[in-house]
């Protein structure tokens, strides 16, 4: 029972991670029919950018900040000089821009900050926290503090706030949006800078624990792309159950299922991405698109 | 006095068709207009090129301030509401968070309550449906959302796109009642495109007869009300 | 973006596009003359940049493999990776197993892969747009791992070492040009019959069935059926590619097929021109040639190049090489009407 608790605890300490990123892809998918393939490398490189100030002496909470507005910025300006150019053109015109970005990202990072793995500080103690016989990471339930706030502030800001209601106007119609005056374009650009900073925060979260390298959110990706699959591509906050949910039955099947150790456990999402498309493909909470005549 | 909204040699184009070939128009201030057309004649581009939704050459000046070629956020920030084909509802947000975002431009003002009760007002059904799901609301309800929606940014000149279209005789002569009503009271002009030449010539002052992209009539809605061609092409006797 | 732009589908494609304003013997001679000059290469380049076009040649088969099933028919595929590792294993295992002649093994690849993508169209049926790629960026993930695991048949991650086929009849060629002139060959014919499937009513069909389902069906066209159709030649075109390229490079391995290569081969067919067939082959060209580029233009990061000569090129040309030709060709000749 005890094992199970803690692989609970941990799973979804790695499925806020999913659910974040998860969130990201969606929120830009919604608005625009493009999956960010280059989300991963953005949260890589943020992070490389707050692990950089640490190493020149800014304390961690400052960097922690410092990095989550440099990444929403350079979210807008990604969304305002790199996409908009393109943002009328096909789809897959646009997916490709997408994957030059990821190769830019991928590549740059391992040029500026070389291939070495690195360690990351957490801002947790490293003592761990013992409830009754239960040990847990203190970094685990810290990371999951700092998800389910930034997710439930994201929340709050879409639900009550007259900007957030702009954005969703103009993800779901942006015609009808450009009548009311918002200007359509810049709700997206700001979109895309939210998704930024959601993806720096999983970076810097998950960093600790998986260490800092150019190709650390690869993996990460695809688990998010089964969260978000699992939960539903047309939902947020079905992706962000389906990260959840996926973290916890990743961690769960790894610890208990005999065969899949740690190698097979990216099947794990694989399969899981391929049953729910058979058997619901618009996922848990997402809605079946329905095409009118 | 000028027109609040006059155009001149106004032509429009989707990609390489032209469907508008240079019309002219003019809505006086606190005053209804109408244009009258069969299907395909160019009276939703029209509209829509006053909002700067389509492709336009030629001249659009509202209230003395040319239009042409500007973006639609900006243009509507001038004081102009669109309800357009369709009425482009939000389908997946609230009665309430549609009509937030119609005042939208207005944000920084003074409270919306204000805006809301003349709305409630005009519309009691939005308000008892207020926190509904706005793609459940049947035609009727959605026709009144999408103009209560328009009249929520305080606008000066309302532009109504074929609101009779997909709608019940009653309804349609419901909405009617209150477009009347809003432009004596608020004194807020009108532009309408209707299909439905009788009920619209009842409403407004002056017409115009468009056909395939051109003005082929125009004048006071009782003297076209009384044209042997329109009578036959569009009154039906 | 609004709900009614999709209906012009992801790939935005226009029916203008198959329709040219060139007169047809122009183009004919216009193509005679390319393939005349392909089939001079081999005895003016050195080996390697011999063995770089066979590897155009045969991306360019599997190129036009891709682009039937998501640039005319909308069938996004991010997993042909694993047809073309279907294709290069079966050549591969029956040469190496059972000492079957490397001729008879193209053909076998080509079928089985038929079947193989036939079969995998029909739960597709199911998947539109996002999730299709979904369900085939996960396969294409898997095969690496699904190839190591099979090492009985397959080598495991040693994998399968072969030799060079030697020209027959005597041929005064070399084993590069050999497969040189295989690979052009093969690939010739398979677009040739490609381009007779697609400019006539197979084509317009699967067109239809992109562009808009429900007035398909109502034309009384079978949607499934042409749909796993598509599939299955997808397919097959791929595997033929894979068996061809497994032939010229003599060697497969489980990591060489990789989900990148089912990316590389999307950003083929994007960057060559969706809905095309000359695309494929300038897709082919730029999958072979520009990372090479990317490299000698910086070694510290040459992906960093290639990722921003992808995004330049979407720039200038979002309709890939084959539609900036295209747009560019039309431009002259309406100029000249005028």
């Amino acid at each position: 029972m005890d094992t199970f608790l803690q692989q609970v605890v941990s799973g979804l300490a790695t499925g806020g991670i999913y659910a974040s990123l998860a969130l990201a892809l969606v929120m830009i998918y919604q608005a625009t029919d493009v999956v960010n393939y280059a989300q991963g490398e953005m949260a890589m490189f943020s992070t490389y950018l707050s692990w950089s100030m640490m190493n020149h002496g800014v304390p961690y909470w400052a960097a922690f900040f410092a990095t989550v507005a440099i990444a929403f910025v350079g979210g807008v300006l990604i969304q305002r000089i790199i996409i908009r150019p393109v943002q009328s053109a096909p789809v897959l015109t646009i997916v490709i821009v997408c994957i030059g970005l990821l190769t830019i990202f991928n590549s740059v990072a391992g040029w500026i900050y070389s291939y070495i793995i690195q360690p990351f500080p957490s801002p947790f103690p490293k003592e761990p926290i013992r409830i009754g016989r239960i040990v847990l990471a203190a970094h685990d339930l810290g990371a999951i503090g700092v998800t389910l706030l930034l997710l439930g502030l994201i929340y709050l800001f879409f639900r009550f706030t007259t900007l957030g209601l702009a954005m969703r106007a103009a993800a779901q119609n942006p015609a009808s949006a450009r009548l009311a005056g918002i200007r359509v374009g810049w709700m997206l650009a700001v979109g895309w800078g939210l998704a930024a900073l959601v993806g720096s925060v999983a970076g810097m979260m998950v960093a600790p624990v998986i260490f800092l390298e150019p190709n650390m959110m690869g993996g990460i990706l695809i688990y998010a792309f089964a969260s978000a699959t699992l939960g539903g591509f047309t939902s947020p906050g079905g992706a962000v159950v389906g990260g959840f949910l996926v973290g916890v039955m990743e961690n769960l099947a790894g610890t208990y299922v005999s065969f899949i150790g740690t190698s097979l456990k990216l099947t794990v999402a694989l399969a899981l991405i391929v049953i729910v498309l058979l058997v619901k493909p618009s996922g848990l909470f997402g809605r079946a698109v329905v095409h009118r005549v | 006095m000028p027109a609040l909204l006059d155009a001149e040699g106004l032509e429009a184009s989707y990609g390489s068709t032209t469907v508008l070939h240079g019309i002219a128009f003019a809505v006086e201030s606190g005053g209804i207009t109408t244009i009258l057309g069969a299907n395909g004649a160019g009276k939703t581009t029209t509209l829509r090129a006053v909002c700067g939704m389509v492709k336009t050459t030629g001249a659009i000046r509202f209230d003395g301030q040319s239009i042409q070629g500007r973006a639609t956020e900006d243009i509507v920030r001038l004081g102009i509401a669109h309800v357009p084909e369709g009425r482009g509802t939000f389908m997946t947000l609230t009665v309430e968070e549609n009509l937030r975002l119609g005042a939208y431009t207005r944000r920084g003002a003074t409270s919306l309550a204000a805006e809301f009760e003349r709305v409630y007002g005009y519309f009691p059904v939005l308000s008892e449906r207020r926190r509904q799901v706005a793609g459940t609301l049947s035609g009727g309800e959605q026709q009144m959302l999408a103009v209560a929606r328009a009249l929520m940014s305080g606008p000066r000149l309302l532009l109504l796109d074929e609101p009779s279209l997909g709608l019940a005789p009653l309804t349609t002569r419901e909405i009617f009642r209150i477009v009347r009503t809003i432009n004596r009271e608020a004194g807020v002009s009108v532009l309408l495109v209707e299909q439905n030449a009788s009920i619209a010539l009842d409403l407004a002052d002056h017409a115009y007869l468009i056909e395939t992209g051109r003005v082929v009539l125009s004048g006071p809605a009782g003297d076209l009300r009384k044209d042997e061609n329109i009578r036959r092409a569009y009154l039906g006797y | 973006m609004e709900q009614g732009a999709r209906a012009e589908t992801v790939t935005g494609a226009t029916p203008s596009e198959r329709s040219g304003a060139r007169p047809r013997p122009w183009r004919l001679a216009g193509l005679l003359v390319l393939i005349a000059l392909a089939c001079v290469l081999p005895f003016t380049l050195s080996g390697f940049r011999i063995f770089q076009f066979t590897q155009v040649w045969a991306y360019a088969i599997a190129l036009l493999g891709l682009n039937m099933l998501t640039g005319y028919n909308g069938q996004i595929s991010l997993g042909h990776g694993a047809f073309f590792a279907l294709g290069g294993y079966t050549t591969a295992i029956m040469i190496d197993r059972w000492s079957v002649p490397y001729g008879w093994t193209i053909p076998a690849a080509g079928l089985l892969c038929l079947l193989a993508g036939f079969l995998f169209g029909i739960p597709a049926l199911r998947l539109e747009g996002l999730y299709l790629a979904l369900a085939t960026f996960a396969l294409a993930l898997a095969v690496p791992q699904i190839l190591k695991y099979f090492d009985d048949w397959t080598g495991g991650s040693q994998g399968i070492v072969l030799s060079k086929p030697k020209a027959p009849w005597g041929l005064p060629l070399n084993p590069d040009q050999w497969l040189y002139f295989l690979a052009l060959g093969i690939m010739v014919a398979l677009f040739a019959l490609g381009w007779n499937l697609l400019r006539g009513r197979v084509g317009r069909a699967i067109v239809a069935i992109r562009d808009n389902p429900i007035a398909a069906t109502a034309m009384g066209i079978n949607n499934p059926l042409y749909k796993s159709l598509t599939f299955g030649v997808s397919a097959c075109y791929t595997g033929i590619a894979g068996a061809l390229s497994v032939l010229a490079v003599a060697y497969v391995a489980p990591d060489t097929f990789n989900v990148f290569l089912s990316i590389t081969f999307l950003v083929g067919i994007v960057v060559g021109g969706l809905g095309s067939i000359s695309g494929a082959v300038f897709g082919a060209l730029f999958t072979q040639f520009v990372p090479n580029y990317a490299q000698a233009i910086s070694k510290a990061a040459p992906w960093a190049i290639y990722g921003a000569f992808l995004i330049l090129f979407m720039y200038v040309m979002p309709r890939g090489v084959a539609g900036f030709v295209r747009i560019v060709w039309g431009r002259l000749f309406t100029a000249r009407k005028q």
